[in-house]
């Protein structure tokens, strides 16, 4: 009777029109990635160092240990590739826009490590908001950190350094 | 972002809705024009029949965005697609690497931050007691631990063996057997040759806060554990003038990784009456409980490799010139679960036999 009803049912829908724009029908608005940067917008927010999340080291000297401007960015653009293939963390990343994140995590890396730049991102809190990030989640971004920092040859004490800048962190990054 | 629905669920969802369009020859896939890829408010993506490669490919025309220019400067990998269409919630186009994740939630810790047993089976640094929780679950989580760890002194030989289970990074509940072979300093010291004390030490511990690679530098992991010590000699230690064969040990151990200078500290306070750890029975014909320091400063080589030294007071209820310990340990993880170690020990006098001077090794066994 039941599994009749469901027949009919089927054979009664309607089928939709082939040439539906569903984001319209839907009011989906398609978020469009800036042609200069590859990024897409977020909401505005002020801009400051102070997002970085720590003081920068005080001296030039430990970002040569990591190539310096170019090969700190390097690593912070290689962690997030280990970390989208990380079957652990990578839904994560899913729908993260991965163009910006390689950037500002670029950039936090080269402000605290004073290999003289600016971090243009959102602060710890805010970024990193609604992301369900558990400890577990944290110590596998760090083992992918630790990988690209290998990778590149970054002696051990220095990769520490690095660490012990972000470590403190932990508290705005974990939500469950 | 995690997909709130069972895969069960999920399936469903789209297997009826693609049931209810089939009369009509329509796919489930709903590919605007724009080549964003859309569905409904469930995000069933990857169950989703669709063709990816198509979805790519019109992606990629109709939104040929300059993903090259940001990465030229230092890379020259081709560009991804994915880069082209933002997926409104999950990786539709994404093939089959995005397969439900069956990879477990195993080694969720950093290496080495479990610790390697101490004699007594806490976590620790093989003769101290840490704050640490054994096993490499994190606070989602149930971890196990097992170790073997033999000592040779001149003149005795220990060995102790046990297991852990640590829960949620938070309580440690762990056994260990202890076993003290005399060999001719028994035959010395009237007991028989090679005559062996033997124990056991049931323990729990609790992290109450803090933690030991995280959060500010300044506050540590502490943990507040028990450890009830049962010797199995109860004639013999009574003999040799100990008040009991049977005690419980109270500990509070501070842990902290300072991963600017790579190095570990731990700092435990041990209120105890045990002689010898217990091997020699506890208290004596008039001394109870003494409060005792335990010490280990580690410093990291690598992800993999650590050197240290630790340093242990001990009470002397007995009257046997009961000595300080010290060691200076190397411990390597030789897979993400198998730790080895290696120690030089330097025990003092034990049961009138002085420097005791020896090699410890240890296997452990996490998960």
């Amino acid at each position: 009777m039941f599994s009749a009803f469901i027949v009919i049912s089927l054979i009664a829908q309607q089928a939709p029109a082939k040439d539906v724009d569903w984001a319209a029908e839907f009011g989906v608005e398609e978020e469009v990635r800036d042609p200069v940067t590859g990024e897409f917008p977020v909401d505005p927010y002020d801009q400051s160092n102070a997002n970085a999340g720590a003081k920068p080291y005080g001296s030039t000297k430990l970002a040569a240990a990591f190539g310096g401007k170019a090969g700190i960015k390097r690593i912070a653009q290689r962690t997030v590739e280990l970390a989208e293939k990380d079957p652990r963390i990578a839904e994560i990343f899913v729908s993260h826009d991965t163009v910006r994140l390689k950037r500002t995590l670029g950039e936090q890396f080269c402000f605290l490590l004073n290999a003289g730049c600016d971090y243009t991102g959102r602060d710890m809190k805010t970024s990193h908001s609604g992301l369900g990030v558990t400890r577990a989640d944290m110590n596998a971004l760090v083992e992918n950190l630790q990988a690209a920092m290998r990778e590149a040859e970054v002696p051990f004490a220095a990769q520490n350094k690095l660490l012990a800048k972000l470590a403190p962190m932990s508290r705005q990054v974990v939500e469950r | 972002m995690r997909c709130l629905l069972p895969p069960q669920a999920a399936a469903f969802v789209a297997v009826m809705s693609g049931v209810l369009w089939l009369p009509h020859g329509a796919r489930a896939e709903t590919t605007t024009p724009s080549g964003l890829i859309e569905h409904g408010p469930i995000a069933y993506g990857d169950v989703i029949a669709v063709a990816p490669d198509q979805l790519k490919g019109e992606a990629q025309a109709s939104d040929p965005i300059a993903y090259e220019a940001v990465l030229s400067e230092s890379d020259n990998r081709p560009a991804s697609p994915r880069s082209a269409g933002r997926r409104a919630h999950s990786p539709v186009g994404r093939d089959s690497e995005i397969e439900a994740p069956a990879v477990s939630r195993n080694s969720a810790k950093l290496l080495l931050t479990n610790g390697i047993a101490s004699v007594e089976g806490t976590s620790g640094g093989g003769v101290a007691t840490w704050a640490t929780i054994a096993g490499r679950e994190m606070d989602r989580g149930i971890g196990l631990s097992a170790h073997f760890t033999a000592i040779e002194l001149p003149d005795y030989g220990w060995r102790s063996y046990g297991a852990s289970i640590g829960i949620a990074d938070r309580l440690e509940l762990s056994y260990a057997r202890n076993n003290f072979d005399t060999r001719a300093a028994g035959a010395a010291l009237g007991l028989g040759q090679g005559f062996t004390f033997n124990q056991d030490v049931f323990a729990a511990k609790v992290k109450v806060l803090g933690d030991a690679v995280y959060g500010s530098t300044l506050v540590p992991q502490i943990a507040i554990g028990a450890e009830y010590k049962r010797n199995l000699d109860r004639d013999i230690v009574a003999l040799l003038g100990a008040g009991d064969h049977d005690g419980v040990d109270y500990t509070v151990s501070a842990t902290k990784l300072f991963l600017e200078h790579s190095v570990l500290a731990n700092a435990t306070a041990r209120y105890t009456k045990a002689n010898q750890l217990g091997l020699l029975g506890f208290g004596g014909p008039a001394d109870g409980y003494k409060l005792q320091f335990e010490g280990s400063l580690a410093y990291q080589l690598s992800r993999r490799a650590v050197v240290g030294a630790e340093y242990r007071s001990k009470p002397d209820n007995l009257g046997l010139g009961e000595d300080d310990w010290l060691d200076v340990f190397a411990a390597y993880t030789l897979t993400d679960n198998i730790t080895l170690s290696a120690a030089y020990v330097d025990l003092g006098s034990i049961a009138t036999f002085e420097e005791q001077r020896g090699g410890f090794v240890q296997a452990q066994v996490a998960f």
